[in-house]
């Protein structure tokens, strides 16, 4: 079952499987290290609902809503 | 000067955010940097000299970030810098690269982009502290085998530490290495593509280096493919044929990069210890828990803005009145060395009175700026960012534009110095050009005297809400208010295009290092005092000079003298009045009335007049003639010139000049306000009579000049104008560019005189129907 990043629970680890789209912003999710493979961890939302933190390998990201549905994940 | 052979070797440091990258230069070259601005961009480089016994290298730092690929010229010239194709600073020896231990696979990331280029590199790898503490063993030697170059661990807040990179950066430079050619990390099929289009550039006259052309043919819609695209079609064709080439081999052009380099970088980390070191149950996951919660979170923050705004508001007071002080001696200690005449004027009202304008400013500066990098180097303001994101965004800016708004309320000046947080350069130019509608401190000396003067002291709930708050309070908002539709305005006019992505990392909290935060702070005061301070001390000299000349001022000193000498004769009556007046206001504040004791005061005070009669008549005589010079100046005849204009706005001529010789700083509005509505300059300064002196002043009917209507439309005016050269040259600055300091002006009167001119109308309206 494939998601985005964004519809996680709170606390629920996943792997990448792709970021979809050809533009900057893919390139710019990638160079942080959101590549398939990475494990990423769903760590809360800001208090206004938005952005989002995430956790993956080494360090904590934060990313809007909108920017997260890109990241498509496997949940574990 | 020495030949150019003999010229510094010249190291490039870069590193992504938050590895203590500027902690680690400032800790090597000290205060002894200049600044590097580069035309058409925003980004200021630093350049330092390292040196120690006969080793000398030039240090220059590179704004941190993530990826070499460039999307804005901003970003550009990073990848110049690196290239040796920025002309001011030549070609590079090398580069520096410092990553964080605790964060090495990502971090990786740049300085694999940063080798491709060709340059020497040494990996400086920082925090290895926290980084060894987290469970990661790493072996220098076996780092620096499988990535091929020098590689030193460093905790750069430790000097001992610094001082082994020291000696590893003059150890690299001396090495003498040129040019290094890296295994590449990209398949063959893209090395073929490279070089067909490095060809295709030849053909066309244009030798590039190859890392360039790689980058070219990488970055998609990056800023170098715009450059060299523009007028070329046959290029973009080409580009576009080659990336899907590439594609067509099963490398989407979008994800090579990363895909390729991470493939590398984890390759080269196999088997090196590298779990992830930041786990939930340590402390910084602990402490997030909390600061990001979604209540206590934002409860926290408000307390902390809270806390930053009085700080602000109210901790520079006793520094700004240190200097209004001591400026005010100087004035008078110069004053009386100086026959008056023209020269003492320009020097005391002109010169002494600008140097101190500038120099005000500088207790907010160094304040936000020392709260700022505190909050940053512990890694709170990312903190802020995230908070507020979902509010910004709704105006069309994002998180990072919070922080520089909100100290924009103290003073424009530092907040709009503080935007460089701000890596998107639309959303910066946005937050740029609302920052001064924010109501700052200098507005509230003309709010107080005007609410003090014409708002009537009325109370309701039983005394716990005051009209006079209330009215303070509405022009405190009202310029915050305002921005609110002019930023999302801007945005889609002059800024248009998507909304930045927000992918922002959060780093761990840490300690502020001391070091960091005083050298960000002395950066940004010196910088403001070096290269804002002597435009902001100009304009106050023209000013002065306009408001100085033509007039003949030998009736004005002569008069001056006059009043000294009397104020001699009379020392001991103006000293009792002055007691007196002040007992009389003590007691006129009792509940109840002292009647009797009032009464009592009443008669002393009359008989004091009596006996300063003469003095009196002297000084309202001097008043005349300064309001009459005021009124044949340039300012005046200025004042008299657009009086039509600002009829409407329920104002006379006097206000126009008010208004004009406030362009250097709001608050001068006052100072102005009491020449022209004679009270003379430097005899009585304070703002009781001032206040009495505009309710009384008449026009030439015999009809007061201000009523409510007129009042409010003056604050209007000054709640939504630009009359601050100060902010004016600093928008400059920021921007690179007088234009958007003009657009500042030019939009922000336009503002400023619609809102008075609404106003007046509306309030008259409202007052002749009540």
């Amino acid at each position: 079952m494939s998601l985005t990043i964004n519809q996680l629970q709170i606390g629920q680890k996943a792997t990448v499987q792709d970021v979809s789209g050809d533009d900057p912003l893919a390139l710019r999710l990638m160079e942080m290290g959101l590549l398939p493979g990475s494990d990423v961890e769903f760590i809360g939302r800001a208090p206004l609902g938005d952005p989002i933190e995430i956790r993956l390998s080494g360090y904590h990201l934060s990313l809007r809503q909108a920017e997260a549905s890109r990241v498509i994940v496997d949940p574990s | 000067m020495p030949p150019a052979a003999l010229r510094l070797p010249h190291l490039a440091v870069v590193g992504n955010p938050n590895t203590g990258k500027s902690t680690l230069f400032s800790a090597l070259t000290g205060v002894h940097t200049r600044t590097g601005n580069f035309p058409g961009v925003t980004v200021e480089m630093k350049l330092g000299r390292l040196h120690r016994a006969n080793h000398e290298v030039m240090l220059i730092d590179l704004p941190g970030t993530y990826s070499l690929s460039a999307r804005s010229d901003d970003e550009r010239v990073t990848v110049d810098v690196l290239l040796g194709q920025q002309p001011e600073i030549g070609s590079l020896e090398g580069a520096v690269c410092i990553v964080d231990g605790t964060n090495l696979e990502r971090n990786l990331y740049l300085f694999s982009q940063v080798r491709d280029l060709g340059l020497p590199v040494l990996l400086v790898v920082n925090m290895i502290d926290v980084a060894e503490k987290a469970g990661l063993r790493l072996d220098a030697g076996e780092l620096s085998k499988r990535l091929g170059v020098p590689v030193i661990f460093c905790n750069a807040h430790q000097r001992e530490s610094v001082a082994r990179v020291e000696a590893a950066i003059f150890e690299f430079a001396a090495s003498g290495e040129s040019s290094v050619t890296p295994p590449t990390v990209f398949p063959p099929v893209f090395e073929e593509a490279v070089d067909d289009l490095a060809g295709l550039l030849s053909q066309q006259g244009k030798t590039f280096p190859r890392p360039f052309v790689a980058r070219l043919l990488l970055d998609v819609g990056g800023q170098i493919e715009q450059t060299e695209t523009a007028g070329w079609p046959e290029l973009v064709a080409h580009l576009q044929r080659l990336r899907e080439a590439v594609g067509a081999a099963g490398y989407r052009i979008s994800g090579i990069e990363p895909r390729c380099r991470y493939a590398a970088i984890r390759s080269a980390l196999a088997g090196l210890e590298t779990r992830p070191v930041r786990t939930a149950g340590q402390l910084s996951e602990r402490v997030d828990a909390w600061l990001t919660h979604s209540f206590f979170g934002l409860a926290i923050f408000i307390l902390m803005m809270f806390v930053i705004f009085q700080l602000l508001y109210r901790g520079a007071d006793p520094m700004v009145w240190a200097l209004e002080t001591s400026f005010g001696w100087l004035e008078d200690f110069v004053g009386s060395w100086l026959p008056r005449g023209p020269l003492r004027s320009l020097l005391t009202q002109g010169i002494i009175a600008g140097v101190g304008g500038v120099l005000v400013f500088l207790p907010q500066i160094v304040l936000l700026f020392l709260l700022i990098a505190i909050l940053e180097d512990c890694g709170y303001l990312a903190r802020a960012a995230f908070l507020m994101d979902r509010l910004m965004t709704r105006v069309g800016l994002s998180g990072k534009s919070f922080v520089p708004l909100m100290s924009s309320f103290a003073c424009a000046i530092p907040g709009i110095m503080a935007t460089r947080v701000i890596e998107n350069r639309r959303d910066r130019m946005v937050t740029i050009l609302v920052a001064p509608l924010m109501s700052c401190s200098a507005r509230l000396p003309v709010y107080s005297l005007l609410i003090g003067a014409f708002i009537p002291a009325i109370t309701f709930a039983n005394g716990w809400v005051d009209l006079r708050a209330l009215v303070l309070m509405a022009f405190l908002s009202l310029g915050a208010l305002v921005a609110v539709p002019v930023a999302w305005i801007l945005k889609k006019t002059l800024f248009p295009g998507e909304t930045p992505p927000f992918v922002m990392e959060l780093p761990a909290y840490k300690w502020p290092s001391p070091r960091t935060v005083l050298h960000r702070v002395y950066d940004s005061a010196s910088s403001f005092v070096v290269r804002a301070g002597t435009l902001i001390l100009l304009t106050s000299v023209v000013v002065w000079g306009l408001g100085y000349f033509p007039g003949d001022h030998t009736r004005e000193n002569e008069l001056f003298a006059e009043v000294e000498s009397a104020q001699e004769k009379f020392a001991e009556p103006i000293a009792r009045r002055e007691e007196l007046q002040e007992t009389y206001e003590k007691l006129e504040t009792l509940d109840p009335r002292p009647v009797a004791a009032i009464e009592k005061v009443e008669v002393e005070l009359a008989e004091v007049h009596t006996r300063l009669h003469d003095y009196d008549a002297l000084v309202s005589t001097l008043q005349t003639e300064q309001g009459r010079l005021q009124e044949v100046s340039f300012l005046g005849m200025a004042g008299h010139w657009i009086e039509p204009v600002v009829r409407p706005l329920g104002w006379d001529w006097r206000i126009g000049v008010g208004v004009i010789a406030s362009f250097p700083a709001r608050e001068v509005i006052i100072a102005t306000l009491g020449v022209i509505y004679n009270l003379g300059e430097g005899i009585e300064g304070d703002s009781a009579p001032l206040r009495e002196a505009l309710i009384r002043s008449t026009r030439p009917d015999g009809k007061p000049v201000f009523s409510i209507p007129v009042a409010l439309s003056v604050m209007v005016f000054f709640a939504l104008c630009a009359q601050c050269a100060a902010t004016l040259v600093v928008i400059r600055r920021e921007t690179g560019s007088w234009k958007w300091a003009a657009f500042t002006f030019v939009y922000m009167t336009v503002l400023a005189y619609v809102g008075a001119f609404l106003t007046f109308q509306i309030a008259s309206m409202w007052w002749a129907g009540s």
